[in-house]
C-alpha cells in the first residue's frame, strides 16, 4: 500500500500526556487554562492540545480594542443595509465603512462621514500594536528570538502604509482604504487606475516576485520535508544538529534536480526573508505612488522600463483637445 | 481509504461551488493589437448566439411613394414629420407602433376617436423623441455614424426601453444619535455596475452632470492633480457599465498598457463622443419632459427615464450589431424642413462639458444650465454658428510661443473678438486659465502659465472690459505635455 506513504494527511496521532511548556522565567504571571483538553479532529489538522494559553494584559487590551474596531464596523455595514441582519448576510461581502470623502482632507470629520472610519481605524491599529508586544514579550518569555514579531511587523508596515502613512503625506483620509471584503479589493484596483497602472511600479513587482516566490519555497520545503518524513525528516531540529538520512536525501534530490540546495536550516531563512520582503517592498511601493509618482506607466516610458511597440491602430487624437469639433 | 474518498468528493464539491459563477468554456478570443499586450476582446459563443434574436432588427415594411399631398396638409398637429407625403408617414406610423408598442397599437400614443387629439401624454413624448432621433442621426454622427439609430433601437418592442435609468435617492435610514452606515453611495450589489462594490449610480454625476470622468495625471511625477482614488471609483464604475452595456473588455476602446493613452483603439474616440451625446439627449430631451409623464412613470427620486450606454447597445459592441435600419427610415435621419422648432423642448444646445484635463473648461453644476453665454461666444470665437461648436472644449483660445508671455497678432484678434462680445452682452463674464508645455522646471511652468494669463487680463482690460468681468482660474493641470497647444490660455464663459 505505497499510498499510505503519501501522508498528504495526517493519519496518525500520537496522544500523550499534556504538555504545560518549559518553566517561566521570574516574575511571569502564570499560564491561564491550566489542564489543557485534546481535540481529536484538531489534531489531524495540527496538534490535539488545546491550552494552556497566555493572557497578558497586553493581549486582553490588544482583543478590547480590536473587537471594539470589528464591532464599528461591524454595525456601520448592519446600518447601511438600514438594520436588516438578512441583507446584512447577503450583501456582507459587498458592505464596508469607507474613509472621509477627500474633501475633510486630514480634519477630523463628521462620525457618519468617515469619523467611525477613523475611530475604528485608531483602535484596529492599536489592537495591532498591542499584540505586537504581546507577541515580542511572549517570545522573550520562551527564550526564543523575536522572528515572528518582526515578520509581523513587516506586515504591520504595510498597514500603516495604507492606512495611515501615505493617507497623511498625501494629506487625505479618503486615500486610505476602506474596511470591507469586496470594497477593498474595489479600491485596490481603482488605485492602480488612479496612478497609471501598478504594474509599471517597480516596487510593487519586487513585492509580486517575493509572494509568488514564498508559495514557491513554501510549496518546495513542504514537499521536501513530507517527501522524507518516512526517513524522520519532520524532525527538522534535530536533522539540522545531526544531519541524516532525510536531510542527505532532500538535499541531494535538488542537487540532482537544479545543482543547489538550501540546508535544513537556512530553508527556514529563505522563507522568512522571502514572506518579510513582500510586504516590506510592497509598502514602499504604495507610499511611493501619489507622493512621488503620480502615473507609474509615464514614468516607465521615461526610464525606459516600458517597451514601445510597433502602431497597429490609426493613430487617433484626444477629442477633447481639438477646437472647434462638434461639440 | 473511505476518509480520503470523502475528502475527495467534498473538495470536488467545493470546486464545483466555487465554478458556479463562472461561464462554461471554451471560449474565443480575438486579438486586436500588437502581440503579448493583452490587447484581446473575450467572446462566449454560447451567449453571444443566445443574443442573435436581440439583435436581429425586424424586417423593413416596403417603401412608400413620396407622391401626393404632404401629411401635414392632411392630417392636423403634425409637427415633426408634415415634411412627408401622407403614404410614409402612415408607413412610419404603423412602423413606430411595432417598434414600440406592438402590444397596445396605435391607441398607446392616440386617442382613437380622434388621432389629432393631444391629450395622451404619451403623445408629446413621442413627439420629442422623434425630435431626438433625428436630433441623434443629424448631430452626433461622430458617434452613430451614417447607421444612425431609429425607434427600435433602444425600445425593442417595449414602450419604455428595458436599460433606461433613474438616480438612485439616498436610502432611507432611522436616524438616530449615533447616525453610522453612511456607504458614501457604493458598497451594495448593483447591476449597473457588474455586481462589483463600486459607486452604484455613476450616472447622475457624469452621464447627466458634467463630472469630469478622467482621473489619471498626464505626467510621470505629480504635478497638481487632486483627483482621488474615490474619484477613480465612481470612474472605474462607470467604465464597468460601459463594459457590460457593449459586451466588450476594457481593451476594446483602452490601451492595456495605459488607460489614459490614446495609442489604441480609434473606438476610444467614438466613446467619448458617445458620453457627450448621452449627457445632451439626458439634459435635453429627457429631462424636459419629466413633468410630462405621470407620477408612477418617473423614478423612485421623481426623475425621468434617462439614458446610458446600455439603453441602445443593450450588451452589443454596436446596437443590433450595426444593422443599419434608418436607411430604410430617411424621415428619421434629421429634422424635416417644414418641422416646427417650437416644438421642441428646448434648443439642442450641447452645454460646454469638461472633459479631462485637457479641456479645462469650467464644469457646469448641469450640462443645460449655461447654454446662452456658450452661444455668445461661440459666435465671437468663430467655431461656427451653432452653439454646440463650442462644448466640450474652451470657447475661444489664444495661444503662445514657446516660453513667452507676449500676445502676437493672432492673439490679440481674438481677444478683440472676446471683448467686442462682452460689450455687446454685459452679463457675460470669463473664465480666463492659463497653461504650459512640460518643457522646463514645474516652478517656472506654473509661474509662465499665470503670466498668461495675467498677459490676456490685461489686454482684455485694455479693449475696454471691466476688470470684475474677468476671473482668473487656475486649471486643475496647468502643465500639459510637450505639444504646442498647450502655451496658451483659455476664455472659458463663466455658467
Amino acid at each position: 500500500m505505497g499510498f499510505e506513504y503519501q501522508n498528504i494527511f495526517t493519519s496518525i496521532q500520537a496522544v500523550g500526556p499534556a504538555c504545560m511548556g518549559v518553566p517561566l522565567p521570574e516574575n511571569e504571571s502564570p499560564r491561564t487554562g491550566k489542564n489543557p483538553w485534546m481535540i481529536h479532529l484538531l489534531g489531524r489538522f495540527g496538534n490535539a492540545q488545546i491550552g494552556p494559553i497566555h493572557l497578558s494584559g497586553l493581549a486582553i487590551a490588544a482583543i478590547i480594542t480590536g473587537t471594539l474596531s470589528i464591532n464599528i464596523m461591524g454595525l456601520n455595514m448592519l446600518a447601511s443595509v438600514n438594520w436588516d441582519p438578512i441583507q446584512f448576510i447577503r450583501q456582507l461581502p459587498w458592505l464596508a465603512l469607507e474613509p472621509p470623502p477627500p474633501a475633510y482632507g486630514l480634519k477630523l470629520p463628521p462620525l457618519n462621514q468617515g469619523g467611525w472610519w477613523l475611530i475604528a481605524g485608531f483602535l484596529l491599529t492599536l489592537s495591532i500594536f498591542l499584540w505586537w508586544a504581546h507577541l515580542y514579550r511572549r517570545a522573550r518569555a520562551l527564550g526564543m528570538g523575536t522572528h515572528v514579531s518582526w515578520a509581523f511587523a513587516s506586515a504591520i508596515w504595510l498597514y500603516l502604509v495604507l492606512g495611515f502613512i501615505r493617507p497623511v503625506l498625501m494629506g487625505s483620509w479618503g486615500e486610505a482604504v476602506p474596511f470591507g471584503i469586496f470594497p477593498h479589493l474595489d479600491w485596490t484596483a481603482a488605485f492602480s487606475i488612479r496612478y497609471g497602472n501598478l504594474f509599471y511600479n517597480p516596487f510593487h513587482a519586487l513585492s509580486i516576485a517575493f509572494l509568488y516566490g514564498s508559495t514557491l519555497l513554501f510549496a518546495m520545503h513542504g514537499a521536501t520535508i513530507l517527501a522524507v518524513s518516512r526517513f524522520g525528516g519532520e524532525r527538522e531540529l534535530e536533522q539540522i544538529v545531526d544531519r541524516g538520512t532525510a536531510t542527505e536525501r532532500a538535499a541531494l534530490f535538488w542537487r540532482w534536480t537544479m545543482g543547489f540546495n538550501a540546508t535544513m536550516e537556512s530553508i527556514h531563512r529563505w522563507a522568512w526573508w522571502f514572506a518579510v520582503l513582500t510586504t516590506l517592498t510592497g509598502g514602499i511601493g504604495i507610499l511611493l505612488t501619489g507622493t512621488v509618482v503620480d502615473n507609474w506607466y509615464l514614468w516607465a516610458v521615461k526610464h525606459g522600463v516600458a517597451p514601445m511597440y510597433p502602431a497597429v491602430w490609426p493613430p487617433v487624437v484626444d477629442p477633447a483637445t481639438l477646437q472647434g469639433i462638434k461639440p | 481509504m473511505t476518509s480520503f474518498r470523502y475528502t475527495a468528493i467534498g473538495a470536488a464539491a467545493l470546486a464545483c461551488g466555487l465554478l458556479a459563477g463562472c461561464e462554461r468554456p471554451p471560449v474565443d478570443t480575438v486579438q486586436g493589437g500588437f502581440r503579448g499586450t493583452g490587447m484581446e476582446q473575450v467572446y462566449n459563443p454560447r451567449i453571444l448566439a443566445a443574443q442573435v434574436p436581440l439583435n436581429t432588427p425586424p424586417p423593413p415594411t416596403p417603401a412608400a411613394s413620396d407622391d401626393g399631398p404632404r401629411a401635414r396638409e392632411v392630417y392636423k398637429n403634425v409637427k415633426v414629420l408634415g415634411d412627408l407625403s401622407v403614404a410614409q408617414f402612415t408607413r412610419l406610423m404603423v412602423a413606430m407602433t411595432t417598434w414600440v408598442s406592438p402590444e397596445q397599437g396605435c391607441g398607446y400614443c392616440h386617442n382613437l376617436e380622434n388621432l389629432a387629439d393631444e391629450s395622451k401624454y404619451t403623445k408629446g413624448v413621442a413627439r420629442s423623441m422623434l425630435q431626438m432621433t433625428q436630433h441623434v442621426n443629424s448631430g452626433w454622427k461622430t458617434h452613430v455614424a451614417d447607421t444612425g439609430v431609429t425607434c427600435y433601437t433602444c425600445h425593442r418592442g417595449h414602450p419604455v426601453p428595458q436599460q433606461a435609468w433613474f438616480t438612485q435617492p439616498e436610502p432611507a435610514r432611522n436616524a438616530s444619535r449615533f447616525t453610522m452606515g453612511d456607504d458614501a453611495g457604493q458598497n451594495h450589489p448593483n447591476g449597473e455596475v457588474g455586481l462589483t462594490s463600486l459607486p452604484y449610480d455613476p450616472f447622475t454625476s457624469m452621464l447627466l452632470g458634467g463630472d469630469n470622468i478622467r482621473v489619471l495625471t498626464k505626467t510621470a511625477l505629480p504635478t497638481d492633480n487632486r483627483r482621488s482614488i474615490k474619484e477613480a471609483e465612481w470612474t472605474y464604475g462607470l467604465m464597468i457599465h460601459f463594459s457590460k452595456a457593449l459586451g466588450v473588455n476594457c481593451t476594446y476602446c483602452h490601451n492595456s498598457r495605459s488607460f489614459a493613452s490614446w495609442e489604441g483603439p480609434p473606438q476610444r474616440v467614438n466613446a467619448w463622443y458617445g458620453i457627450r451625446m448621452v449627457r445632451d439627449l439626458n439634459n435635453n430631451y429627457l429631462v424636459p419632459l419629466t413633468n410630462v409623464f405621470p407620477r408612477d412613470h418617473l423614478g423612485p427620486g421623481g426623475d425621468v427615464a434617462k439614458v446610458a450606454c446600455g439603453t441602445c447597445h443593450q450588451g452589443a459592441y454596436k446596437p443590433l450589431w450595426g444593422a443599419k435600419m434608418l436607411q430604410d427610415y430617411p424621415a428619421l435621419a434629421g429634422p424635416q424642413k417644414g418641422a416646427t422648432p417650437a416644438a421642441a423642448p428646448k434648443p439642442p444646445a450641447e452645454a460646454p462639458v469638461n472633459e479631462g484635463s485637457a479641456s479645462p473648461v469650467p464644469r457646469p453644476a448641469l450640462a443645460s444650465t449655461s447654454s446662452a453665454p456658450v452661444m455668445a461666444l461661440a459666435a465671437v470665437a468663430g467655431q461656427g454658428a451653432t452653439p454646440t461648436a463650442v462644448a466640450g472644449t474652451s470657447a475661444a483660445r489664444v495661444l503662445f510661443r514657446l516660453d513667452r508671455t507676449d500676445l502676437d497678432a493672432d492673439a490679440k484678434a481674438t481677444i478683440d473678438r472676446v471683448a467686442a462680445a462682452m460689450k455687446s452682452n454685459r452679463d457675460l463674464k470669463v473664465n480666463l486659465s492659463g497653461y504650459a508645455d512640460r518643457s522646463g522646471g514645474l516652478d517656472h511652468n506654473l509661474d509662465l502659465a499665470k503670466k498668461r494669463a495675467f498677459a490676456v487680463r490685461d489686454a482684455l482690460k485694455a479693449a475696454g472690459v471691466d476688470e470684475d468681468r474677468v476671473v482668473l482660474r487656475k486649471p486643475e493641470i496647468v502643465v500639459g505635455t510637450l505639444d504646442a497647444d498647450w502655451r496658451r490660455v483659455d476664455i472659458t464663459p463663466v455658467p
